[in-house]
């Protein structure tokens, strides 16, 4: 190999393309390739609500970034290095968020008159110095892949189908990948169709060595694998995915079955089609007639004696929300997941936002506390699922788990527990007649879970108020106030069960910055940068967001200023405010369908510790 | 083993005080369904009655089974929950016209398609009870309520026909003033595996009182409505000499003699539909009793097979395979 290897640290590609050109294909593979190399990573899949919109058109762009790095690291990246555009809408809708001097790699085969016209563009980028500054590699990805197949029984449109492994073999020549994964993989996939896996394989061959032939590239770069790894298993994890497995062992470790009842919602829609693979894990799903029956089912199985569950994003959560008061008041195990998205009504249904929080922690007709949590990452989903799924089965109450669009279908590795670690929590069901009503209560106050088949148990539960003692009917104004009471102090007593947050950096300062959800880590990015240039800020991700662990105010009380950057209106500030008056909370707040970028967050931070001094 | 006890219809009963007006049609239904209970020895713990919102869904409080009283027009989805996580109970839904048929429409039409194993009484009174009075998706139109003073321009819901159309595997109708037909008509519902859909005639003496009189008073009742009795012929009046012969898709009166078999288990759902048609000619008697009555695999069979299924291909999961797929990766 006669290219020299320039080291690089820290990279970052957006594959953008048609949808119908297999960017998320050539995506997930140059990330399960790279994982498997040993680099960390993060990546960002950012695809139209429109399966096919127009071909060639703008609305039709679809795009995948791949974060990956030497390092630790917590984003898919702010501005990407590496652009791959298979056409000039590709092009128009992404140059201008990739970093100066970055390499532009564009399929000229795409950029005829036809192709300029369906993306708006009056004039050629490649040609009219939109691109001024930045390395563009011109090649004719579609003539070179026609080239590549000569000989082949594919079709044309078939052979120009490959394109995108000719594309993905020049970024793993780029970045020194090997191409025997996807090979492997493409034997697997097309272990029924042999034509199909070698035109694909020659393509991507290809593009491999045409990266070394053509010298395309001034130069070849090697990303080091990370040094100093915790040592275990790891996979690739997608967020959805990690949401799927955790329920399914979340009921297990309560020594459950699981169903959920579900109605497909994008971006949720993945834990329902993961989930129903799962028919011999105990696990039933049942795709209802509308979110809510979805709810409804899984109250019912509850009430049977399984642990019910349901998936959704927030317009669907919008539905579900007087079933959520019948759970809150029948006193049943429920885990509720809303992947969110950007809203309100169906909003920006594929993009990502974080405004759901106050809709999930007061969102509901009377007194209605859920406890609410959310995840900060795919590899931190199947955690989350499982602890949604002790809370629930220890406290006898719905539960709330917050996910969103860009932790839904970003993917990284996760470092897998080992099986014995997992904590139990087994589940003990009622079944002495001895002294038993419905609302019999342990320490914890969660009421006694009698299912239905136990001999002498029998009992009625619904959502008109009962009486405390015997469970019966009751419109008594004392006891109805005791109720809303109990109810509530059983909730706020989830926070003696979870943990006081950790502080990433000095426990005291000039400024605290808190994060929730999915911007854990732009937060986490931008706030080690600041700490390495040595400015006294520190970071704390809250897992647990109704009711809130104990212990924040004397963290709070050791820092100048508190900021929370939210991906909405400053719904986290807004609770905490109430919740602690004494201090401040900024809000930094972003509603752009898009995730924070660290250096943005990082600018914030900075620009408001300048102003101050 | 335990000895068998021979239940009794009190021994359905709740503790609680039943709390329907006085003459209300409910209770006819609550004494039919326990002595049907009693009658075939059901075990109380086996029980879940399930019901919505109105007056006939207080129903699960008076039962000493086990209930849950849902939310308005949902018990359908949370019975078919209760069923599909355990087969082996028994479910019956307790709805009324608007908590089935209006708010609950969707969840009844689908919990039919889909055969969940349940026994759905809907209470027919063409009248919002609960709420005082106001027009239903089964009150005719014209019907003069407090929110339809002028009278209501609403076309009503067949709930036969709703229920047909949905694919329901059981069908039947029956009235709150005749106590032994209902009892029968429960018992061969109790006894369908699978969706059974069992319409009352329930007579709400507040708000819409004698709704049903026209046909369900004695004195008229032999004339203008019929008992469809499996395997019999289809006969009415007073004497029995009158019958109804169908050809095609025409009914009409014809001597006793010449009257046509009725067999509510033949694959076609048409002479059910046609024998719901009769409702709307004035000259006809209208059908009570079975209108249908077939086999077909039930949601939770369904789903419990398949995990069997499943399962003996791929063999019992461990949840460990969930987590360490085969794409992990070892760093030491």
């Amino acid at each position: 190999m006669s290219s020299e290897l320039i080291r690089q640290d820290d990279v970052t590609i957006r594959f953008a393309g048609d949808s119908g050109d297999g960017m998320q294909l050539t995506g997930t593979q140059f990330t399960d390739t790279t994982a498997k190399v040993g680099n960390d990573l993060a990546t960002f899949p950012d695809f139209p609500s429109e399966i096919r919109a127009p071909a060639g058109t703008r609305a039709g762009v679809s795009g995948f970034q791949i974060h990956f790095s030497s390092r630790d690291i917590y984003t898919p990246g702010d501005s990407p290095s590496v652009l791959v555009a298979m056409n000039p809408a590709a092009l128009a809708e992404n140059y201008k968020d990739i970093q100066p001097g970055a390499i532009i790699v564009v399929n000229t085969g795409s950029f005829t008159e036809r192709d300029l016209k369906r993306a708006g563009l009056d004039s050629n980028p490649l040609t009219d110095g939109t691109l001024t500054g930045f390395r563009v590699i011109e090649e004719d990805i579609n003539q070179r892949t026609i080239e590549a197949l000569e000989g082949t029984t594919l079709g044309k449109k078939d052979v120009l189908r490959c394109k995108n492994f000719y594309t993905l073999g020049m970024m793993y020549w780029l970045f020194s990948r090997p191409c025997e994964p996807t090979f492997e993989w493409l034997d697997k996939k097309f272990a029924k169709k042999p034509e199909l896996a070698d035109a694909n394989q020659r393509a991507l061959k290809a593009g491999f060595n045409h990266g070394e032939l053509l010298r395309l590239f001034q130069g070849r770069y090697e990303v080091p694998k990370v040094e100093n790894v915790t040592p275990g298993t790891y996979r690739n994890i997608m967020g959805n995915q990690g949401l799927a497995i955790g329920l399914a062992t979340g009921a297990h470790l309560a020594g459950l079955k699981a169903f959920l009842g579900s109605y497909p919602i994008t971006p949720a829609t993945d834990i329902l089609q993961y989930m129903s693979l799962m028919k011999n894990y105990d696990v039933i799903t049942c795709q209802m007639e509308d979110e809510i029956a979805g709810i409804c089912t899984a109250i019912g199985a509850s009430y049977a004696g399984r642990l019910g569950m349901t998936t959704t994003s927030g317009p669907g959560l919008a539905l579900k929300t007087e079933a959520l008061g019948l759970a809150v008041i029948t006193e049943l195990p429920l885990v509720v997941v809303n992947v969110q998205r950007a809203g309100p009504s169906t909003g920006l249904p594929t993009k990502v936002e974080q405004a759901d929080l106050l809709q999930s922690v007061f969102g509901r007709n009377g007194e209605a506390p859920i406890p609410v949590l959310a995840c900060r990452c795919p590899a931190d989903a199947f955690e989350c699922a499982v602890e949604a799924c002790r809370i629930a089965t220890q406290y006898m109450t719905p539960v709330i788990l917050l996910s969103d669009n860009y932790i839904a279908n970003g993917a990284e590795p996760w470092k897998l527990p080992e099986m014995e670690s997992l904590t139990e929590f087994p589940v003990e069901f009622v079944t002495d007649p001895e002294g038993f009503t419905p609302y019999n209560r342990d320490e914890k106050l969660a009421r006694g879970w009698a299912k239905p088949g136990t001999p002498g148990l029998q009992h009625r539960i619904g959502g008109l108020e009962k009486d405390s003692e015997t469970g019966n009917v009751s419109h008594d104004p004392d006891n109805h106030q005791h109720m809303v009471q109990l109810r509530q102090d059983k909730i706020m007593g989830v926070r003696n069960s979870i943990p006081t947050p950790a502080v990433n950096g000095p426990d005291s300062g000039e400024l605290l910055v808190i994060a929730w959800g999915s911007t854990y880590g732009a937060t986490r990015a931008a706030v080690e940068r600041m700490q390495a240039e040595g400015t006294a800020v520190s970071h704390m991700h809250m897992r647990h967001l109704w009711p809130f662990p104990n212990g924040l105010k004397e963290i709070f009380a050791n820092f100048k200023r508190i900021i929370i950057p939210e991906l909405n209106m400053g719904q986290l500030a807004r609770i905490m405010t109430s919740e602690y008056p004494e201090f401040r909370f900024e809000t930094y707040s972003k509603v752009k369908g898009k995730p924070f970028q660290a250096f943005e967050l990082k600018n914030h931070f900075v620009k408001i510790l300048e102003e101050k001094s | 083993m335990s000895e068998v006890q021979q239940l009794k219809a009190k021994d359905y009963k709740s503790d609680q005080e039943v709390r329907w007006c006085p003459g209300c049609g409910d209770y006819s239904i609550l004494s039919g369904v326990q002595s049907t209970l009693a009658e075939m020895g059901i075990p109380k713990e086996n029980l879940v009655m399930v019901s919505g919102i109105g007056c006939s869904s207080r129903f699960p409080y008076y039962m000493d089974t086990y209930g849950f009283h849902g939310i308005h027009g949902r018990a359908n989805a949370i019975a078919t929950g209760v069923q599909a996580a355990n087969p082996d109970l028994q479910v019956w839904v307790i709805t009324g016209d608007g908590d089935g048929l209006s708010i609950g429409g969707n969840h009844m039409i689908h919990s039919l398609r889909r055969n969940v194993d349940m026994k759905i009484i809907l209470f027919n009174n063409e009248i919002y009870g609960l709420t005082k009075g106001q027009y239903s998706p089964t009150s005719p139109q014209g019907l003069r309520t407090k929110t339809s003073p002028y009278g209501s321009v609403d076309a009503p819901f067949n709930p036969l026909q709703l229920a047909l159309g949905a694919g329901a595997t059981f069908v039947a109708r029956t009235l709150d003033v005749r106590p032994k037909h209902m009892k029968a008509v429960l018992k061969a519902a109790a006894e369908h595996k699978g969706a059974a859909f069992v319409e009352v005639w329930q007579n709400c003496v507040i708000f819409n009182d004698g709704a049903f009189k026209g046909w369900t008073e004695k004195k008229v009742r032999d004339e203008l409505t019929i008992d469809l009795e499996a395997g019999q012929p289809m006969v009415f009046g007073a004497e029995k000499d009158k019958g109804l012969k169908a050809e095609g898709c025409h009914v009409s009166v014809v001597p006793a003699a010449e009257a046509t078999n009725w067999d509510p288990t033949v694959d076609s759902a048409g002479p059910a539909f046609l024998m719901t048609q009769l409702d709307y000619d004035p000259s006809l008697p209208r059908p009570m009793g079975v209108f249908r009555q077939v086999e077909r695999p039930t949601l939770g069979g369904l789903i419990h097979e398949q995990i069997n299924d499943v399962t003996a291909k791929n063999g019992e999961g461990e949840l460990k395979d969930l987590l360490y797929t085969p794409d992990c990766w070892e760093v030491k």
